[in-house]
C-alpha cells in the first residue's frame, strides 16, 4: 500500500475517533498464563488496579455480554472460571471439555462455545443453567473460535488440520472445512459478518474468508526488513467496528501489523513488547491493549495515530484481554 | 561434479554471526546448482506424468465426493537396539507408534475431505531383502513409504521402489551420506543427521563457552561417524578437542548385577589425565561407555554428546509451543512417552497427509511436488514452520537439547546468522553439498 493510502486511512480514522464520545472509564482483563492471575486494568488511569488469582494455566478470557462477569479457561484445571464484575471475585466455574483454551459468547449471550484440544472437539454450553448442552467433533487440536455477528455460524478453527470449521449453531453440524495455511490460531468476523479473518501462527499469513461462500479470498503475508519469516507468528486479530483497520498480532516477531480494512494491505508495523498475542479495543476503539508474554507487559496502541503510547507491566506469561462493554 | 568440487571448496570455518556475510556469490552457485539438479529430476517428472496420464488424474478426478484411499508402508528392522540405561530401552513399536498416531490425525482432517489413511508395517528380519519387501508393497499399490531402515538397506529399497515410481521418507537415518554423496531424488529424510544434531549441540555449547572439549569416541563404525561429526562442528563453531580417547568396546553385557561397582572405579581412570577442559564430548551411538560419564569423570566437569546433555529431534519431556497436546495424545493412545523416532515418522506421515490434504490427491508426483514447493510448511511443535531443503530433500529442523529430563536449550543458538534460514546453520549447506540426484 502506498504511503498515501496509508495515511488518508489514518486521517479518515482520526475524524471518526474525533466525533466519537470522549472516553469513558473501562476496565481490561488480562489473563497470566503463568501467574495464574487475571489483571484488572484501569484504561482511564492506564494502570493495574487489581489482580485475581484464578485457577491454573488462565488462557482464553472473554467479556459477557451482559458485562456482568468475565470467563476464563484455566486449561490445567480442565474448566472454566467466572469473574464478577463488580466484586472482581471468582464466583463459579462452568462446564467444559479438557484443556480449555479459547471461547466465544453467542451474540445474544446465552451460549458459550469453547475449543477444547485435547479431544478435538468444540463444547456447547448454556450459560444459564452452566451445563455443557453437546459437543461437536472438529479438526485436530481446535483453538480460536468466531461467532458470525448474525449468530448463526460458530467457526472452529484447528491446529493440525489446518482447517476453519463453519458450524451451523441451531443444526450442530459442520457445513464446511475451509483450509488455510498452517496452524490457524484465530478466526474474527467483521462486525457486517462479510469477512472472516484466519491467522495462520506457522504458515505465517492470514486469511481472508467469504463466509457465504466459504472460500479464501486473499491471504495476507507479512514482509519485515530485518526479521525472518519464520519469525512471522500471526496470531490475535482485532478489527474495529467500521471494518476500517484490523491489527494483527504477529508473536515473536514483537510487532502489531496494522491492515487496511478494504484492501488487506498492511499499512504498518507497530513495535511492542515481545512475543505479543491478543488484543482488545477499549469501548471507544480509541487503545487497542495487546499482551506480550515474554516481556510481561500489556503495550497500549493509540488507535487514531496508529503509535505505541505506553506500556504497562502485568502478570506472567499475559496472553488475552477482555474488555468492559460499551 | 564440476559443481560439487567447486562447491567443496567453499567450506569455511563458520563463527558467531559469520554465517550472514556468505553473500552474493554463493547466491549464484545456489542458482546453478538448482538449474542442474532440475534436469536431473527431469526424467522422473517425464515419467511420472505418463503415470499420471495413466491413472493419477483419474485419482485427482475422482477427489470431491468419491474417497481418497492413501495406503502408507512402515519398513523397518525386526531387530532391537540395546540401551546401557534401562529407562531407555526401546518399545516395540518405537516409531511405528509415532506414524500410526498421525495416521490418526490425518484421518481426523481426512473426515472433513473423504480422505482415509492406513499404514501396512513390514518389519525386516537381518536375513530379509528390502527389494523384495518393497515390491511385496508395490503390488499391493503402496507407492508412499516410511522408512526406518539402515542407510545400505534404505538405498536398496529406495532403487527398487525408484521403478515402481514409489517415495520414501527416511525415519530413522542420521547417516550424511544418505543426503550427500547417495542421495536419491525419491527419498526425504525427515530425520535429522548426524552433523545437524551435532552443530545444534555445538552451537550451544560454543554459546556457554565451553570451547575446550574433551572427546571420546567409541569404536564402532558409527561411533566414529557421529565423532567425525562432532569434530567437524568444533571446527566450524570456534570449539578445541584439548584431548581425544578411544574407548574400545571389549564386549560383555550391558548392566550386570554389581558392575555398577567396578563402573565407578574404571570410569575416573580412564578420564584422568586429561589437560584442563570445559565439557566432556562422547560419541557413542552404539550405547557402550557414554551413559557411565556423567558424575563419574575425573574432573568435575559436565558430559555432552552420546550421554548428559544430548542433541535430538524430540523429547518426552517437550512442552514448548503447544506440543503438550501431541504429548497428551501420545500419551492416551500408547500409554508410553513420546522418544526422537516416534517424532520423526509422525513428522513423515504427518507430511504425506499435508501432501495428500492440500494436492486433493494420493498421486505421488504431486505430493512430492507440494512437498518441495514454497507452500509447503509442516507444523510440528518446534516454535517455526519446517521446510525441505530442495537440494537434498533434508527436512529442516530445530534441535533439542535435552538433559535426559528437561529441554535445556533449543538450537539454532541466537546469533548464528544465514542468509537463507537460520535452521541452515545446522548441518551441511547448499554450497558444501555434494547431493546430485540420479
Amino acid at each position: 500500500m502506498t504511503r498515501r493510502t496509508g495515511c488518508g486511512m489514518v486521517l479518515a480514522m482520526a475524524l471518526f475517533w474525533l466525533s466519537a464520545h470522549a472516553a469513558f472509564a473501562a476496565e481490561a482483563y488480562i489473563s497470566n498464563e503463568k501467574s495464574n492471575t487475571v489483571s484488572v486494568l484501569d484504561t482511564d488511569k492506564m494502570e493495574v488496579t487489581k489482580t485475581i488469582k484464578v485457577g491454573q494455566r488462565p488462557r482464553g478470557i472473554v467479556m459477557s455480554k451482559d458485562g456482568k462477569f468475565v470467563a476464563v479457561a484455566v486449561g490445567d484445571d480442565d474448566t472454566i472460571q467466572t469473574i464478577d464484575t463488580a466484586s472482581k471475585e471468582v464466583t463459579g466455574t462452568l462446564p467444559s471439555g479438557p484443556d480449555p483454551e479459547l471461547l466465544a459468547f453467542s451474540p445474544d449471550g446465552k451460549t458459550l462455545y469453547v475449543a477444547n484440544e485435547n479431544d478435538n472437539t468444540v463444547t456447547i454450553i448454556d450459560v444459564q443453567s452452566r451445563a455443557a448442552m453437546g459437543e461437536v467433533p472438529v479438526g485436530v487440536e481446535p483453538e480460536g473460535m468466531g461467532i458470525s455477528p448474525d449468530g448463526k455460524t460458530v467457526v472452529c478453527t484447528s491446529e493440525t488440520s489446518n482447517m476453519a470449521h463453519f458450524i451451523d449453531i441451531q443444526s450442530r453440524d459442520i457445513v464446511a472445512n475451509v483450509l488455510v495455511d498452517s496452524r490457524p490460531r484465530f478466526a474474527e468476523f467483521k462486525s457486517d459478518g462479510s469477512e472472516l479473518w484466519v491467522s495462520a501462527e506457522v504458515g505465517g499469513t492470514v486469511s481472508i474468508i467469504d463466509p457465504v461462500k466459504h472460500v479464501v479470498t486473499k491471504k495476507i503475508n507479512f514482509d519485515i526488513p530485518g526479521l525472518r519469516r519464520e519469525a512471522i507468528q500471526p496470531v490475535g486479530i482485532n478489527i474495529t467496528k467500521d471494518g476500517k483497520a484490523g491489527f494483527v498480532m504477529l508473536g515473536p516477531a514483537n510487532r502489531v501489523a496494522v491492515i487496511d480494512g478494504n484492501t488487506h494491505e498492511v499499512v504498518k508495523y507497530l513495535l511492542v513488547g515481545q512475543r505479543v498475542w491478543h488484543g482488545a479495543f477499549t469501548p471507544d476503539e480509541k487503545y487497542l491493549l495487546v499482551t506480550n508474554g515474554i516481556s510481561n507487559d500489556v503495550s497500549v496502541i493509540d488507535v487514531p495515530s496508529l503509535k505505541v503510547t505506553k506500556s504497562i507491566q502485568v502478570g506472567e506469561l499475559p496472553w488475552g484481554v477482555a474488555m468492559t462493554r460499551q | 561434479m564440476g559443481l560439487s568440487s567447486r562447491a567443496s571448496n567453499v567450506r569455511k570455518n563458520y563463527s558467531l554471526k559469520t554465517l550472514a556475510a556468505a553473500g552474493s556469490n554463493s547466491h549464484h552457485l545456489r542458482h546453478k546448482a538448482l538449474i542442474r539438479r532440475g534436469n536431473d529430476l527431469a526424467s522422473w517428472r517425464v515419467g511420472s506424468l505418463i503415470l499420471c496420464a495413466f491413472f493419477g488424474c483419474c485419482i485427482s478426478g475422482a477427489f470431491g465426493q468419491e474417497a481418497t484411499k492413501v495406503k502408507i508402508g512402515f519398513l523397518r528392522t525386526a531387530e532391537q537396539r540395546t540401551t546401557i540405561s534401562l529407562i531407555e530401552q526401546p518399545a516395540p513399536n518405537d516409531g511405528l507408534a509415532g506414524a500410526e498416531l498421525a495416521i490418526d490425525d490425518n484421518n481426523t482432517t481426512g473426515r472433513f475431505l473423504n480422505q482415509t489413511f492406513s499404514i501396512d508395517d513390514v518389519k525386516l528380519k537381518p536375513q530379509d531383502d528390502a527389494a523384495a519387501a518393497v515390491n511385496a508393497l508395490a503390488d499391493q499399490g503402496v507407492s508412499l513409504v516410511i522408512a526406518d531402515l539402515p542407510p545400505d538397506q534404505l538405498l536398496k529399497a529406495a532403487d527398487t521402489g525408484r521403478t515402481r515410481r514409489m517415495l520414501f521418507f527416511n525415519s530413522g537415518a542420521t547417516d550424511d551420506r544418505l543426503r550427500e554423496e547417495d542421495c536419491r531424488a525419491n527419498v526425504i529424510h525427515v530425520a535429522p543427521t548426524r552433523s545437524m544434531l551435532a552443530d545444534g549441540l555445538a552451537q550451544y555449547l560454543v554459546w556457554k563457552t565451553w570451547r575446550k572439549w574433551f572427546f571420546v569416541v567409541g569404536s564402532h563404525a558409527k561411533d566414529k561417524l557421529w565423532g567425525d561429526a562432532l569434530k567437524r562442528s568444533a571446527t566450524r563453531f570456534g570449539a578445541k578437542i584439548v584431548d581425544e580417547r578411544a574407548f574400545v568396546d571389549t564386549g560383555g553385557a550391558r548392566q550386570t548385577d554389581s558392575g555398577i561397582a567396578q563402573i565407578q572405579r574404571q570410569i575416573p581412570t580412564f578420564t584422568q589425565g586429561a589437560p584442563d577442559y570445559d565439557v566432556l564430548v562422547a560419541a557413542d551411538e552404539s550405547e557402550v561407555f557414554a551413559a557411565y560419564f556423567p558424575y563419574r569423570t575425573y574432573a568435575p566437569r559436565p558430559v555432552a554428546g552420546s550421554a548428559g546433555l544430548v542433541p535430538t529431534s524430540w523429547d518426552p519431556s517437550m512442552e514448548q509451543w503447544g506440543a503438550t497436546q501431541l504429548q497428551n495424545r501420545f500419551m492416551k493412545k500408547f500409554s508410553r512417552r513420546m522418544t526422537a523416532l516416534d517424532m520423526q515418522a509422525w513428522s513423515a506421515a504427518r507430511m504425506i497427509g499435508e501432501g495428500v490434504t492440500r494436492t486433493k490427491s494420493g498421486d505421488v508426483q504431486a505430493i512430492r511436488t507440494y512437498l518441495l514447493s514454497p507452500d509447503f510448511a509442516l507444523a510440528a511443535f518446534k516454535g517455526q514452520k519446517l521446510t525441505l531443503r530442495p537440494w537434498n530433500l533434508q527436512l529442516r529442523q530445530p534441535i533439542l537439547l535435552s538433559d535426559g529430563r528437561n529441554i535445556t536449550s533449543i538450537s539454532p543458538q541466537e546469533g548464528f546468522l544465514h542468509q537463507v534460514s537460520e535452521l541452515d546453520t545446522l548441518g551441511y549447506d547448499q554450497p558444501e553439498t555434494k547431493c546430485a540426484f540420479k
